[in-house]
């Protein structure tokens, strides 16, 4: 189901031409609004006139959350306070938050995008939104909010929290579709089995879309099964809009950029060069038509991979993978980029570990080695040695298929591998370099 | 007939076995027989304890990694010959071994056999049949001292 068709499905190379209009417009007016854009233009002897083509976005000079901030709150805003109607911050665990703000325009094409992303799902008129992402600052529960309204659905704004209510209005207001962390839906459904519900029989849901928070296709599977509905990813940042960035068709092989008003571009983190097709690397996006905060190649530090080829259900803008990691956490081994979340979901997908592991990275004469350190699953643990090596080899084989790399893995005793909330300790790595 | 074994799981750490078994015994459980199967990284130590229920409870409490298994234990006479003999008897019958370990009994004269077999009961009628002894659950624990 489209929401859009004729933009949706658009001919890909007006959509170009599109985006190179939209980015010589948005280039000038930064490099004339916004001090910080100047000055890294001029810095790096960028002139904004030069573009003639979208492949020159790659002389453009980046820019990163530092940027942002030390633009705290509004120095990177290219219109004034009086233009602006919302709004919202992220959460800044380390140091300050970032501010972001929306004209009327802005917050127009973000109900656009959102309605677009929520009719990926089936969205309708006739149908109950659930809205469990947070209202606040935080961009989930409005950008969910404005997209379902404009599609004319109802909206439950019940936001977070009050799990027992939430099952119960689900219930009883027959909501239809359910919007939240993917984490969030699995506690709901949990909570209703709980409270004597049987989701597939009390509850009307017929899709979800997830968002805000890294999840696998196991837990999709979950998901889809606990529920009994469709799950779809959706993918966002405050910085670059909210949500309503990209978001899965219902193939669910990647997730389409709404790629009329954002460029997007991988490229290798190290070097800063742009990767080709089908390789992971760090999203970068250019906002091509937001007025409040215009954003201008922008390292999201999110790790994905644009997905080659095109998608049976006919939409013609780029399908970004399921991001899997953060490039915080980047190992580069033997020359090759390696991201600890990528062995996570191996081991997401492998029925008889837990995701719980240790990357051990050394360097013997002159070769690096990478070892996985997977803690056994007491439920599969068996006494003969050969079914607990087909399983360390097994381990091995499908982390090496996504790796590329050879890797040693080691069985060890549960629960002995820290843990700890947020960022686990995954790695160490004893290169003297 | 099938005899509880208890497997733990076990990284080489110096000392590791020395803990398990340390903990076992501060909880009154005798270990009668034990057995280590290793790899370069780790082992599955298993044993033949005399309360196998408690030292699953015991052991799990302090976070190993346990799983029960039946396996068969048999007398074997101490005498040349005779363990091979059971043991062609078995393979005519199709019956696949997967691990077996060997204990002397001094006192008797004959060594205990712990066999793990997946088709626990027709191997023990097979061999009770040809008038191998297959031992209890009771009396392993009070043979095995
Ligand atoms: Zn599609």
């Amino acid at each position: 189901m489209y929401w859009n068709r004729a933009i949706e499905c658009m001919d890909r190379d007006r959509l170009e031409e599109l985006q190179l209009k939209r980015l010589k417009e948005v280039l000038a007016r930064v490099y004339e609004k916004v001090p910080l854009y100047r000055r890294k233009f001029d810095a790096a002897g960028f002139d904004p006139r030069s573009v003639n083509a979208l492949d020159d976005i790659k002389n453009v000079p980046f820019s990163t959350k530092e940027d942002m901030r030390e633009s705290y709150p509004f120095d990177m805003f290219a219109v004034s306070l009086k233009e602006v109607v919302r709004i919202h911050a992220s959460s800044g665990t380390t140091g300050k938050s970032t501010v972001v703000g929306y004209t009327r325009n802005d917050i127009a094409v973000w109900a656009e995008l959102m309605a677009r992303t929520l009719a990926n799902a089936g969205t309708t008129s006739d149908d109950v939104v659930h809205n469990a992402y947070g209202y606040g600052l935080f961009t989930g529960g409005l950008g969910v909010h404005y997209g379902a309204e404009k599609i004319g659905a109802s909206v439950i704004p019940i936001s977070g929290g009050n799990t027992r209510r939430q099952v119960q209005i689900m219930a009883d207001f027959g909501s239809t579709i359910l919007a939240c962390t993917p984490s969030y839906s699995l506690f709901l459904g949990e909570s209703a089995i709980e409270a004597g519900y049987n989701p597939s029989k009390d509850f009307k849901l017929k899709a979800g879309v997830f968002g805000a928070e890294p999840w696998s296709e196991s837990m999709r599977k979950e998901i889809e099964e606990k529920l009994n509905i469709l799950a779809i990813d959706i993918y966002g940042l405050s910085e670059v809009i909210g949500p309503g960035v990209a978001a899965e068709c219902k193939e669910k092989n990647g997730l389409h950029v709404n790629e009329d008003h954002f460029l997007i571009e991988v490229i290798d983190p190290e070097t800063g060069e742009n990767a080709p097709p089908g390789t992971l690397g760090e999203i970068v996006f250019t906002s091509l038509t937001k007025e409040a905060i215009p954003i201008i190649r922008y390292r999201t530090r999110d790790i994905s991979s644009i997905i080659p080829g095109s998608c049976p259900c006919e939409r013609t803008h780029a399908r970004m993978a399921r991001v899997s990691g953060r490039t915080d956490d980047m190992l580069i081994i033997r020359g090759i980029n390696v991201f600890p979340s990528q062995i996570e979901s191996v081991l997401l997908e492998i029925e008889e570990t837990e995701p719980h592991y240790l990357l051990v990275v050394e360097r013997k004469g002159h070769l690096d080695t990478l070892e996985v350190q997977v803690e056994v699953d007491e439920k599969h643990f068996s006494d003969e040695v050969r079914s607990l090596e087909a399983l360390e080899n097994k381990i091995r084989r499908e982390i090496e298929s996504i790796l590329q790399i050879s890797v040693d893995v080691k069985l060890v005793e549960p629960k002995t591998i820290q843990r700890s909330e947020g960022k686990a300790k995954r790695v160490v790595d004893k290169r003297q370099i | 007939m099938g005899v509880d074994q208890i497997s733990v799981f076990m990284e080489n750490r110096e000392g590791r076995l020395a803990e398990m078994t340390k903990l076992l015994g501060e909880r009154g459980i005798n270990v009668r027989a034990l057995f280590v199967a290793d790899t370069a990284d780790y082992g599955i130590a298993r044993m033949i304890v005399d309360q196998p229920q408690k030292a699953i409870d015991v052991l799990k409490a302090d976070g190993y990694t346990v799983n029960r298994t039946q396996v068969l234990a048999v007398e074997v006479p101490d005498r040349p010959g005779s363990l091979s003999g059971i043991l062609s008897m078995l393979n005519e019958a199709k019956l696949n071994i997967e691990y077996l370990y060997c204990f002397a009994d001094p006192e008797r004269e004959t060594a205990l056999g712990i066999m793990r077999i997946e088709e626990t009961e027709r191997a023990t009628e097979l061999l009770r049949s040809s008038g191998v002894r297959v031992l209890e659950a009771e009396d392993v624990y009070s043979i095995l001292k």
